[in-house]
């Protein structure tokens, strides 16, 4: 598939098409212009390099929404083996925007759960562009306490705009369904990880997100609004998104630095979708230390952290006591 | 000078209400809902409740708790708290200076204020929402103080009451307010553990943040009458579904018809019925 460009990587665009076009005219041409071929693309290292080492929040935030950024199925098909999708919530119906099931990894049976968006126009409204409805929360909810029973540990792939803002998403209890998965995955009794592998948009991310080690993928975002939306709220314009998006800090580096996310996995150059099996072979690495990590604590000793972990979220000042 | 200035006498050409007899400001006011008039004392004696219509009108955090707890024994909880401005933030305004204003204008150091005191002697724990803190938004602090109260509550072994009005979570804390929706519903599973109810009233407005955590988790869910409550925002909605919404949309009715919430109590009524299910709830003897 053609990689298709983010505005600000245009020079790197312009750069491809010109050899796209020299390999084209080698095709049909005596002349030897292979040398030149591998000069240019030299250059578009480079230049990717160069971009990408100082890409700013927002446009971090472009690259966490690029349409062809692995989605969470991609990283289950390229992850898992024997994988089998769990539907429905037993209450109402089955929500395409959140996918869960039963699968191995590295051989462990796992339960591994994530927002699921669509690829073309036709599934992203199939899959309500990765932003679940209550049913979705629910059927999580339902995994979760499924994987508890049987002593699988959880993965959580998080990638949503957020959770949905509909009628139809209001009358059956979106709030409740986010609070219930706050609530339950706090004390649930198996290990969970969590990877945010694109956008983490706010409750509807944190709803799969309360977890013993939250990684997130390089150029990942995770945030309590969504730049658009905090620009149009406090600046009155959207058009401050960049602004919004680097006040608000959700790259993976300042979260990491305020202590928020526990480990960031790089990703390759130009993003996860230039190169999805390198970024595959990175996560698996990554999933499976800290697996490991996690599988040997005992189930105490894991709520405990999990619990204080929890409870020291925050900054505020404190009074000394006089 | 038009000629309907030179037909008036001087004197009611100065007219035009500057020499009438001022009247002092806020001895009435004028019902939001049903528009009566009010003397202002009728409507504080009422607890801002209109005695025409019925219509609840906003009150302080600290109103809310007086209103409910017994006027002896209570002690705030996590007042020493006070909020940092961890992201430096800035928009049209540094949030140092948004909450240097909110503490002129409400007096509260934060959007929650928390108590320990007793409803007819009977010991609780009871925290309120300041509005008009920032819209009542939850940062690091409104989220320390909420666990803060939950431990007390579990240490003096009493019921958590929360009575919420928020705008959800404190977008200029960014993830820290996000991840203070997992700290507080990571409290209640303490407290449940325990086996002490938390009763959760949500109050006009109940959204976002706060709505999608600790507030819909009640043992027991409370509205008030008319209280907007919901997830996201009916505007947000709007715009997204493009239709407009029902009538009633999101308010305590309609998450009553819709099981969302167990009651809907006046709130001229609130200290006796949190009296009544607190006493059943944790097998007091019955109350006289």
């Amino acid at each position: 598939m053609k990689t298709s460009f983010l505005d600000f990587e245009q020079p790197i665009a312009e750069l491809e098409a010109k050899i796209e076009e020299l390999r084209y005219v080698q095709d049909d041409s005596a002349l030897d212009i292979s040398d030149e071929i591998d000069r240019l693309q030299q250059k578009s290292q480079t230049l990717t390099k160069d971009i990408y080492s100082k890409l700013g929040a927002w446009q971090i935030s472009q690259v966490s929404r690029h349409p062809q950024r692995p989605y969470a199925l991609d990283y289950i098909n390229g992850l898992f083996t024997d994988f089998d999708e769990l539907h429905g919530d037993r209450a109402y119906s089955d929500d395409p925007a959140i996918v869960g099931g039963i699968a191995r990894f590295e051989g462990q049976p796992v339960m591994v759960i994530g927002h699921q968006k669509g690829r073309d126009t036709k599934e992203k409204i199939y899959r309500n562009f990765g932003m679940p409805r209550p049913e979705g929360y629910r059927k999580a909810l339902r995994l979760f306490r499924l994987a508890e029973k049987f002593k699988l540990p959880i993965i959580t792939l998080i990638d949503t705009p957020g959770a949905y803002p509909g009628i139809g998403a209001e009358e059956r209890g979106q709030s409740e369904a986010i609070a219930r998965n706050l609530y339950v995955m706090a004390e649930l009794k198996t290990p969970i990880i969590g990877v945010i592998i694109g956008e983490g948009g706010s409750g509807g991310a944190l709803a799969l997100g309360v977890v013993d080690h939250l990684m997130m993928l390089q150029y990942s975002t995770y945030s309590v609004i969504s730049p658009e939306g905090c620009a149009s709220i406090l600046w009155k314009s959207a058009d401050k998104a960049p602004e919004a998006a680097e006040t608000l800090a959700i790259t993976a580096g300042r979260l990491k630095t305020l202590g928020l996310v526990d480990r960031i996995v790089s990703e390759p150059l130009g993003g996860a979708h230039r190169e999805p099996e390198v970024m595959m072979q990175t996560l698996r690495r990554a999933l499976k230390d800290e697996l490991h990590m996690l599988q040997v604590k005992s189930t105490s000793n894991l709520l405990e952290a999990r619990l204080d972990r929890l409870m020291s979220y925050g900054k505020f000042k404190e009074a000394t006591a006089k | 000078m038009s000629w309907l200035q030179k037909l008036l006498p001087p004197k009611i050409k100065r007219g035009l209400g500057a020499n009438r007899k001022t009247v002092p400001e806020g001895l009435w006011s004028k019902c939001s809902s049903c528009e009566a008039v009010l003397y202002r004392t009728d409507l504080e004696n009422n607890q801002e409740v209109c005695p025409k219509c019925g219509y609840h009108n906003r009150i302080s955090a600290r109103t809310r708790l007086d209103f409910v707890l017994d006027a002896e024994g209570r002690f705030e909880i996590g007042a020493e708290i006070t909020p940092l401005d961890p992201l430096k933030f800035k928009d049209s305004k540094r949030y140092a200076d948004r909450i240097k204003a909110s503490q002129a204008d409400t007096g509260e150091t934060d959007a929650l204020v928390v108590m320990q005191g007793a409803i007819k002697t009977v010991p609780v724990v009871a925290a309120a929402f300041e509005f008009k803190f920032q819209g009542g938004s939850m940062g690091s602090v409104v989220g320390e103080r909420f666990a803060r109260g939950v431990s007390v509550a579990i240490e003096q072994k009493a019921p958590f009451i929360c009575f919420s009005a928020s705008g959800g979570a404190r977008m200029q804390e960014g993830l820290f307010s996000l991840m203070q929706m997992a700290k507080t519903s990571a409290a209640l599973t303490q407290l449940s553990k325990a086996q002490l109810p938390f009763i959760s009233v949500l109050t006009d407005p109940t959204m976002g943040g706060v709505s999608a955590s600790f507030a819909m988790l009640g043992d027991i869910i409370i509205a008030e009458p008319q209280a907007l409550i919901g997830f996201a925002g009916p505007r947000v909605i709007e715009q997204t579904v493009r239709e407009t919404l029902p009538d009633g949309f999101q308010r305590a009715e309609f998450l009553l018809e819709h099981g969302a919430i167990d009651l809907i109590v006046d709130r001229r009524e609130m200290r006796d019925q949190l009296a009544k299910l607190i006493g059943n709830l944790m097998h007091h003897t019955a109350l006289a």
